[in-house]
């Protein structure tokens, strides 16, 4: 049944749907609520025989997860920013182990100077972790994609850690229209989580041990090889969540107005104004479309390369920068269509440390590189100018 | 079918529930039958410090996140942020100042000179009425009740229902009942 909930709590409901056997967490805005809501949950005797563990630090919970993930459990955690960072050595090691941990990050942006405000700078500090990515829209999809994500991660064929990407204020505070899931409706989507190996004292194995050079770069690939079978995992269970929940999502992007000239590619919270700015540009006659990236990691090549073949124009709008380059989905898009795709990238970084992106200023630099008044390359939007003093 | 974008900006200070306002009246509206969506703009959180929030009612799904730039209606739950902060800002002509004001809507009116900005002006002295019922300055849901009087957007009875919802006990009947006061007032100024 549709109801307003906040951000956190559609998040915090699934998570109690799926029957998480361990959730340890540290309180980060704006991410605490999601912990708080389980930790309500847990204490009123509904989270079954999970246990529920609160953590000394973000390091702290992590590793508990990985301990408890190599146990055989199935556990959930939630963070962002910096406490996504001070995760990020055990993170590392989880998807080297690969333990099926789903996380939710609530993306804010990283110190300093110091900003609880939403950007994506956090979890693209994670790219390279061997860790899932998915980037949602708003509150409906983060309910979502919450048993989705255990269904891909917890496949023997990915046994990665899964990452839902949600935009820290404008989605997680936000009161809005949800479609609650039922048990039922999970339970018969989710089946219960059976490792494919797990510690235990009657079987003894080790994890993510000691790999001296004759042996660790075969980790390394089959780790590549797992999150390459994600991508047709993932769409196997996007298209299966379509039939289950009747809601389908799409799969790794999703393109609105597929024959246009120029395209818009974006993730996270702003794609529904974004979609609005279009659907208006394109009454006016331009051929302007939009591409949402769903799936961040694994990325999408294949996809972007057939939605781009034949466009002219591009505008990546990344939520983070990667100091000295540029955006981080700039660069990979870019990567993705080389020699497939003619079109002119038009790489900005926009809305850094909450900054807003208000519907005028998104037009404006749509249009701005519709109208031609823009070369391709790098910038910033939506910044003040200011003269910078060099000491 | 018609189609509306109602945007509102509320104007607080940390510990008053302006966040909670919005809040509450998403909840509210969506009973209704609206899509709504309520968000806070985050500050330092402190008791005492400006706070902004914001609400959209809509009858087809909302996709912006943006700030609120052009409300239809503002709300201040404290007379004193109009002392620093700029509330009518973007305030679009024939749109409603709704305000927690001691003194009457004339006064506030010559005051911003709102017949000269083409706005419309509703005071109640909710910070009396919330210390009276409550023996605390808390305004939100009088100020709640006063944008239901003000608006006739969103029913009585349903704003009732909804703060029954949300708080608990005394403290829900007691709120209940400012949410009454407040809006049979306003529905008298907004004659």
């Amino acid at each position: 049944m549709k109801q307003v909930v906040r951000g956190f709590y559609s998040v915090a409901y699934a998570v109690k749907l799926c029957k998480p056997n361990v959730i340890c967490a540290y309180p980060i805005t704006p991410q605490t609520e999601i912990v708080e809501n389980l930790a309500a949950m847990y204490a009123n005797g509904e989270l079954g025989d999970a246990e529920y563990i609160t953590a000394e630090s973000e390091f702290g919970a992590a590793s508990m997860l990985v301990g408890a993930s190599a146990a055989g459990a199935r556990v959930f955690t939630a963070t962002c920013s910096q406490g996504l960072i001070l995760m990020s050595e055990v993170l590392f090691n989880a998807a080297g182990m690969r333990l099926p941990i789903v996380l939710v990050n609530t993306n804010r942006a990283l110190s300093a100077p110091l900003s609880i405000w939403n950007d994506h700078q956090d979890s693209m500090a994670m790219r390279d972790a061997g860790i899932m990515q998915v980037y949602v829209e708003n509150n409906q999809e983060a309910h979502d994609m919450i048993p989705q994500a255990y269904k891909v991660a917890e496949n023997r064929k990915v046994l990665l850690p899964f990452m839902i990407c949600m935009d820290g204020y404008k989605l997680t505070h936000a009161y809005e229209p949800v479609d609650l899931l039922d048990q039922e409706t999970v339970d018969s989507f989710l089946p219960p989580y059976e490792p494919a190996a797990y510690m235990t004292t009657r079987k003894p194995l080790a994890f993510g041990c000691y790999a001296p050079p004759h042996i660790y770069m075969e980790f390394r690939v089959a780790m590549q090889q797992a999150m390459e079978r994600a991508r047709d995992v993932m769409l196997e269970v996007y298209k299966e969540w379509a039939e289950v929940s009747g809601r389908d999502w799409g799969g790794h992007i999703v393109v609105d107005y597929p024959d246009s000239k120029i395209f818009v590619v974006a993730m996270g919270s702003v794609v529904g104004l974004l979609r609005k700015v279009v659907e208006e540009l394109r009454n006016e006659g331009l051929s302007v479309g939009l591409i949402k990236i769903r799936t961040f990691r694994p990325f999408p090549i294949d996809e972007l390369r057939k939605a781009l073949k034949d466009a002219e124009r591009v505008v990546a709008l990344d939520r983070s920068v990667s100091f000295g380059y540029e955006g981080p989905v700039s660069i990979e898009l870019k990567s993705a269509i080389y020699g497939h795709s003619s079109a002119e990238v038009y790489s900005y970084t926009v809305g850094l440390g909450g900054r807003d992106m208000p519907k005028d200023f998104l037009e404006g630099i749509i249009r701005d590189v519709v109208e031609g008044k823009e070369k391709p390359g790098f910038a910033f939007k939506g910044h003040h100018d200011f003269e910078e003093v060099v000491p | 079918m018609v189609k509306i974008l109602i945007e509102v900006r509320f104007h607080g200070r940390g510990g008053q529930g302006a966040v909670t306002a919005a809040d509450l009246l998403a909840v509210a509206g969506f009973k209704e039958g609206y899509y709504t969506l309520s968000f806070p703009m985050f500050g330092a959180e402190k008791r005492g410090t400006p706070v902004v929030s914001f609400l959209r009612i809509s009858d087809e799904p909302i996709v912006a996140r943006d700030e609120v730039y052009n409300p239809d209606y503002v709300v201040v739950l404290d007379p004193t942020v109009m002392e620093t902060v700029n509330v009518v800002a973007g305030l679009k002509e024939g749109g409603m100042l709704i305000a927690n004001y001691p003194k009457g809507s004339e006064d506030l009116k010559a005051e911003l000179k709102a017949d000269d900005l083409g706005f419309k002006v509703a005071t109640i002295n909710a910070t009396k009425m919330a210390m009276e019922a409550l023996g605390r300055p808390i305004t939100n849901t009088t100020m709640v009740g006063a944008f239901g009087g003000a608006t006739r957007l969103v029913a009585l009875e349903t704003i009732v229902e909804v703060v029954k919802e949300w708080f608990k006990g005394e403290l829900a009947e007691k709120n209940a009942k400012l949410v009454e006061k407040a809006y049979r007032y306003m529905m008298e100024v907004c004659r």
